[in-house]
């Protein structure tokens, strides 16, 4: 590793030269300063390069209007493209990478095509978002050999909303466009053109926010001890709404999306580690790989454009209660790995949340890795996630669930119920897990558990939902748990939830 | 399809351009990002932008504004407030009751009070952001539910009541009741491109607005109240919107008188575009109703006497209030015969966004309360609810051989005869196709033997009466310009929105004149081209300027067909324009030219070649006082029939199959005409299930009043995944009696009435808990909380009265295998 090598950075340092943001887009490098950090690709796109193809609907990155395809060089040499929502990402982030708008993919496009043929856009505001989507859908396909079902297509739709057609169209043009000739977007030039880019120096760019992209684990480090008050920036799922909607400054951002390090997923020596740049997308498939039970919670962590940008450690160093990663990764019994300077340190993730947006992690310090043990193949453990939210993609959970139990000597020799939604930090339900820990499994023992998950938590009642459904529906959450994981006559998935597919 | 897309081949090839389909005419460039929308316009060199600073109360004196702490804000150049309007504070577009900006009282959380107008979006953002420091405010009681503004009789406008007969004496003498109420949520329009209006200043004072709205003509003359100014000065232009719905049909004027003023006053452009979650905290929406009724019935299901209170949350003013009472009244009846029925409507005032139109203006809120009453009225006679649907239809339309005959049971609560009713064999189509009978006896099965998982299944149907409620709105007017070079401009007064308005009205122009589509393009919608028009709402776009742009088109027609028929000395009538060619004659005697030739000599022989057109619907009446009339020129059909699979332990659900068969007449576009039925339908199914609105109670702390969800991160509309995995849709072909442009329905609206079938069948599901005895209490949206609250209700009411029905035992005893039995009921919401 080549970090190693590089001096650590002080306070004292002079500071690194400044650079202008540097990315390909429409045949060229285009070179941006002047510009404030916190800029959106969006803005950037409408306001300064007037490309008003790619449009504004929410502002938050939660109806895909805004969708634009961003390159990145793969180990393969070959570009791969991802889906992002444009309103939300800051512009510095693209530097380095490769930008294609709707703008940019000429009318002809299979995707445009189809969903001329199709009649897929009526009012037509949302129609260069399902645009870009389809067309990173049949990029990714494209790239591995595979066709993507209709199911699959719906999955990948989940940041895109539409009100006026019902979405059949949509989804048809999206299986007609895989019957047309394919038209890939990453051309040899944009991949010698990012390879080009790849000698420019980290970004440091200088703004009234100013922007620093370290490249290295031990450059991010020095940095974050030497500016602890900077703002962490990963995939700004959550950061570019404090900018766009609450006006919040951020001092000086400090990115982690150029640490190749920290996006490493490993398995070995019995743990999973997640490094915490990691994308959400990449991460819920590690896990999946390893606990199939996450498979659906991974499906419906927000939308496939945030999971593509934000990652798994920035939804767990945030803090907030109503994270889908955390009780998933408590009920697992993760370990969390946390940074400063040289320094690290571990910490059951439970123990690392310590309230409302409160988190144990000390100024300098930021979270590296996230470690899970891998489950052992003897051991008679057994895992469900559940999700409670009004509508299945890409909605905030009402009520989150990880379910885990190891039984041994006929009870339940283990347990981790962790819980979101029904306290000020995703939370253990101490009082139920007493209640089932020593017993054996049965549905007297389910029934003390979901007696004293009432004592575990208050919750609150807000616009997701009232104290007393989530109270009644952990309750029913246990009682699931039991049917589908009970010695005698256990359910299938698709007896004790709509959501199951075959 | 293959079938139906050789037919269509045939009868393009022998000249028509109606009944066929073919893309939205901006398709090509909705999909390249190449259909500009307000805000892609580029900007004038020294445009401003305005943004609004917003009520952080729901109720308050307004004591103060901060103007100086606003206007040292960077960037900012001015700052207005109410009593800057020289014209009229106000933008009602019924009553003056709609204050632009707040003037001494705030009504509700995100109330405009003052606008800033910056050099950039973004610093009118943050200044007008700092409302809350900037607003001095004495706060006041807030009425934030439509039951609490009820009950102390606060209206936006006097309580409205239809009745027939004797409703009261029908309840008395019938031999079964059913009382019951019913809470049902308001609805966001969601348009995808929010509100928007960016003014222009002109010469000598004047005014060019370019508003994303569905009433350009209304957003004119309220501008033009506003800044005192005749209406000639102020021209309104909209080429698109991107998604209207019903929420930018009044609601779009409070944009446009602000960028108005300021662009008046300063002289400079100024674009005024809300971020997502303004736009939510300041314009309404559907509204939501709270409906009680008392149902009297007899053994057969027939429906003998009903009274129903309606309370719609109006919000804080009136708005279209009032004529969506008067929808929801006139629909309640849905298709069905009521033979003595009171009705009252109240339009509670509340300090909450003031709620205004939405695809469907109160015919939805009022025909789901009688889909209720006969499921209610199906499981108290253990009858299936399609029969007692069935035994309620209108009295069937006398056909040609019934000619004077009126029919029997054909008259609606207010006093329109029926006259084209094709309910019945409509309803017995889709049950058939849909295979209604073998599938509810199998749901039944899967029922019994499915403890947490119950699946549920309802077939509703839709009728639903179009025109405007108010007679002079129905009118409309066209311009047709044939260019010497043979090509067609076509203006009109409606607005496009997505419906394929332009793109219907089009092809009614190209069918006309025997052209091809591609000869014919559809301008943006002016208020100098078309005057005094009607807003693009009710479903009336097509029916109205389809028909004003074809008389247009047909008296240029006929002064061609005239000019040529003189030439060759033959008779008029019999030259026909198809495929881009004029004929007349047969055999060896056809003459024939080319459209475009004939053209260019008409042009040479000073013929005119442009002409207006005019429509108005014939025979309409209404009076408002009594609610009486015949305010509908037809009336537009429909069917569904949904099943869905709910959980009971979560009260998640899951739309598995949609079967949709609906009536527009003879299609002018089958394609689009698809996509409307399936866009509301699904639009539709939001409302009901997942679409769930949430104010902050008046609880004392910082969001009190405030809706919660006012974005689409907790708004949560439809998306990919909830579009069912069986979804059949069709059309069901018969010409419209009615003489409506080629004899097609309007279709924006009434299909959105078809999700009825998905809030019944997910209602079915739970009242399956307890072997279909106990009606379930379910509100909606049929969110997972409201379905978990229904399935404890009846869940706890079946423990009551276990061992009194055997099928409830038998749903209990499947329960008891999983230990569901020993659940403890739980505490009440």
């Amino acid at each position: 590793m080549t970090q190693a090598l590089m001096p650590a950075l002080t306070p004292t340092d002079p500071p690194e030269p400044t650079r202008p943001i540097r990315f390909h887009h429409r045949g060229e490098v285009v070179s941006v300063q002047g510009l404030e950090s916190t800029a959106s690709v969006l803005a950037w796109l409408r306001e300064h390069a007037h490309r008003t193809g790619t449009k504004e609907g929410c502002n938050e990155g939660d109806c895909g209007a805004c969708t634009v395809l961003v390159g990145e060089l793969g180990a393969d040499g070959r570009v791969a493209f991802k889906p992002i929502n444009s309103c939300i990402q800051f512009l510095p982030t693209l530097d380095g990478k490769a930008l294609i708008t709707v703008d940019d993919l000429g009318g002809d496009h299979p995707a445009q095509q189809a969903m001329v043929a199709c009649h897929g856009a009526q009012c037509g505001f949302c129609t260069p978002g399902f645009v870009m989507s389809l067309a990173a859908c049949l990029e990714r396909h494209a790239a591995a050999g595979s066709v993507a079902s209709r199911q699959q297509l719906a999955d990948d739709l989940s940041g895109n909303l539409c009100r006026c057609t019902g979405y059949r169209p949509i989804l048809d043009a999206g299986q007609q466009m895989l019957r047309l000739p394919a038209q890939r977007l990453g051309s040899a030039a944009i991949a010698q053109a990012l390879q080009a880019l790849q000698a420019d120096p980290p970004l440091h760019y200088a703004a009234a926010t100013p922007f620093h992209a370290p490249r290295t684990l031990a450059r991010l480090a020095a940095l974050r001890a030497a500016k602890p008050e900077a703002c962490l920036l990963a995939g700004s799922t959550d950061i570019g709404l404090w900018v766009n909607k609450q006006f919040r400054a951020l001092g000086e951002i400090v990115y982690l999306g150029e640490v190749a390090e920290l996006k490493q997923i490993s398995a070995a020596g019995g743990w999973l580690q997640i490094g915490a740049g990691a994308s959400l997308a990449a991460a819920w498939d590690a896990l999946a790989l390893h606990w199939p039970a996450t498979r659906e919670m991974g499906l419906r962590f927000a939308s496939l454009p945030i999971r593509e940008a934000g990652t798994m450690g920035g939804n767990i160093a945030n803090g907030s209660p109503i994270g889908d990663s955390a009780p998933v990764l408590i009920a697992l019994g993760a370990w969390v790995v946390l940074r400063r300077g040289e320094a690290q340190r571990c910490l059951p993730l439970q123990d690392f949340y310590l309230g409302y947006l409160k988190t144990a992690l000390q100024p300098g310090e930021f979270v590296q890795t996230l470690r899970v043990p891998l489950p052992e193949t003897t051991a008679d453990a057994v895992l469900r996630v559940y999700k409670l939210s009004k509508r299945f993609d890409c909605d905030i959970s009402g009520l989150a669930a990880g379910l885990w139990l190891r039984l041994g000597g006929g009870v339940v020799a283990d347990v981790r119920f962790a819980f979101g939604g029904l306290a000020g930090t995703v939370k253990r339900a101490a009082g139920a897990e007493a209640a089932v820990r020593g017993q054996p499994w049965t549905e007297v023992t389910v029934q003390a558990a979901m007696a004293a998950l009432d004592d575990d938590f208050e919750p609150l009642s807000d616009l997701r939902a009232s104290a007393s459904y989530r109270r009644r529906a952990a309750r029913n959450l246990l009682l699931r748990f039991w049917l589908e994981t009970r010695a005698d006559a256990p359910l299938a998935a698709d007896k004790v939830s709509v959501w199951s597919r075959p | 399809m293959q079938q139906a897309a050789a037919r269509q081949a045939e009868r393009e090839r022998q000249g028509a351009r109606v009944g066929i389909s073919r893309p939205h005419e901006s398709a090509h460039l909705h999909v390249a990002g190449a259909a500009p929308y307000i805000d892609d316009l580029p900007e004038l060199a020294g445009t401003l932008h305005a943004a609004l600073g917003l009520s952080p109360v729901a109720h308050g004196k307004l004591l103060a504004i901060d103007l100086a702490l606003l206007r040292a804000q960077p960037g900012v150049l001015a700052v207005y407030t109410a009593q800057d309007f020289p014209g009229r504070n106000d933008c009602g577009p019924i009553l003056q009751d709609d204050p632009i900006l707040a003037d001494g009282l705030l009504r509700h959380v995100g109330q405009p009070v003052f606008a800033v107008i910056a050099s950039t979006r973004e610093q009118a953002r943050r200044a007008a952001a700092l409302a809350p420091q900037a607003l001095k405010i004495e706060p006041l009681p807030a009425i934030l539910s439509a039951l609490d503004a009820h009950a102390q009789q606060q209206y936006v406008v006097p309580p409205m009541h239809l009745a027939r007969g004797d409703a009261a004496a029908a309840l008395a003498a019938a031999p079964h009741r059913q009382q019951g109420s019913f809470s049902l949520g308001g609805q966001e329009q969601f348009y995808l491109e929010g509100q928007i209006s960016v003014a222009i200043p002109q010469e000598d004072g004047g005014l060019l607005l370019h508003c994303s709205t569905q009433h350009p003509s209304e957003m004119q003359h309220l501008v033009a109240h506003a800044l005192r100014l005749a209406s000639h000065r102020v021209q309104v232009l909209c080429r698109r919107m991107g998604g209207g719905f019903g929420g930018k049909e009044s609601q779009s004027a409070l944009f446009a008188c602000v960028a108005a003023l300021a662009a008046l006053t300063l002289q400079r452009p100024v674009k005024l575009r809300p971020d997502r979650d303004d736009d939510m905290l300041i314009t309404g929406r559907r509204h939501g109703f709270e409906t009680t009724w008392d149902a009297g019935f007899d053994d057969a299901g027939r429906i003998l006497g009903v009274t129903v209170d309606m309370v719609a949350n109006a919000g804080h003013s009136a708005d279209l209030s009032p004529p969506v009472m008067t929808r929801a009244l006139c629909h309640f009846d849905n298709a069905y015969w009521l033979p003595d029925v009171a009705m009252h409507g109240f339009c509670a005032r509340t300090n909450t966004q003031s709620n205004t139109a939405f695809r469907g203006f109160g015919g939805p809120q009022g025909a789901l309360a009688i889909e209720l009453i006969l499921d209610n009225v199906a499981r108290r006679l253990g009858l299936d609810p399609l029969a007692v649907r069935r035994a309620n239809f209108y009295g069937p339309s006398p056909g040609a051989a019934g000619a004077g005959d009126r029919g029997h049971n054909n008259i609606t609560p207010y006093e329109q005869v029926v006259e084209d009713n094709i309910i019945n064999p409509l309803v017995d189509q889709l049950a058939q196709q849909c295979d209604y009978s073998a599938r509810r006896a199998a749901i039944s099965a899967f029922n019994d033997a499915s403890p947490v998982l119950k699946r549920g299944l309802a077939l509703t149907p839709v009728k639903f009466g179009i025109s405007f409620n108010v007679a002079h709105f129905n009118q409309a007017g066209a311009l047709v310009h044939v260019y010497a070079d043979g090509s067609v401009l076509v203006n009109h007064g409606g607005t496009e929105m997505g419906q394929g308005l332009n793109t219907k009205v089009a092809q009614v122009v190209a069918h006309e004149l025997g052209v091809d589509f591609e000869r014919v393009r559809v301008t943006a919608t002016d208020t100098q081209k078309v005057a005094n028009t009607s807003a693009t709402a009710a479903s009336t776009g097509t029916d109205l300027n389809g028909k004003a742009a074809q008389d247009a088109a047909r008296q240029i027609r006929q002064r061609l067909a005239a000019w040529w028929a003189a030439q060759h000395g033959i008779d008029a009538a019999s030259v026909g324009f198809a495929n881009g060619w004029v004929s007349a004659g047969q055999g060896s005697d056809v003459a024939r030219m080319r459209f475009d030739a004939l053209v260019q000599q008409a042009y040479q022989a000073r013929i005119p070649l442009w002409s207006d057109g005019f429509y108005a619907t014939p025979g309409l009446h209404w009076d408002r006082v009594r609610l009486k009339g015949k305010p509908f020129f037809y009336f537009a059909y429909g069917a569904a029939c949904s099943e869905v699979v709910i959980d009971s332990l979560t009260g998640e659900h899951k739309v598995l199959r949609a079967d949709l068969l609906h009536d527009v007449g003879a299609s002018l576009n089958p394609a689009i005409d698809i996509g409307q039925v399936e866009g509301a339908f699904i639009q539709g199914m939001g409302w009901l299930t997942t679409e769930e609105l949430w104010w902050q109670p008046a609880d004392g702390s910082k969001n009190a009043g405030k809706l919660m969800t006012h974005a689409p991160s907790t708004y949560k509309i439809p998306t990919a995944n909830d579009c069912p995995a069986v979804f059949n849709v069709a059309l069901y072909g018969a010409a419209n009696p009615a003489d409506t442009v080629h004899r097609s329905k309007a279709v924006g609206e009434p299909p959105l009435l078809l999700a009825f079938s998905v809030f019944l069948a997910i209602r079915d599901a739970v009242s399956a808990l307890a072997g279909h005895r106990i009606d379930p209490p379910l509100r909606a949206p049929a969110t997972p909380e409201a379905v978990l609250d229904a399935v404890d209700a009846v869940r706890a009411a079946a423990g009551l009265a276990a061992g009194l029905a055997t099928s409830s035992a038998v749903g209990m005893a499947a329960f008891a295998a999983v230990g569901l039995a020993a659940t403890p009921a739980p505490a009440g919401r």
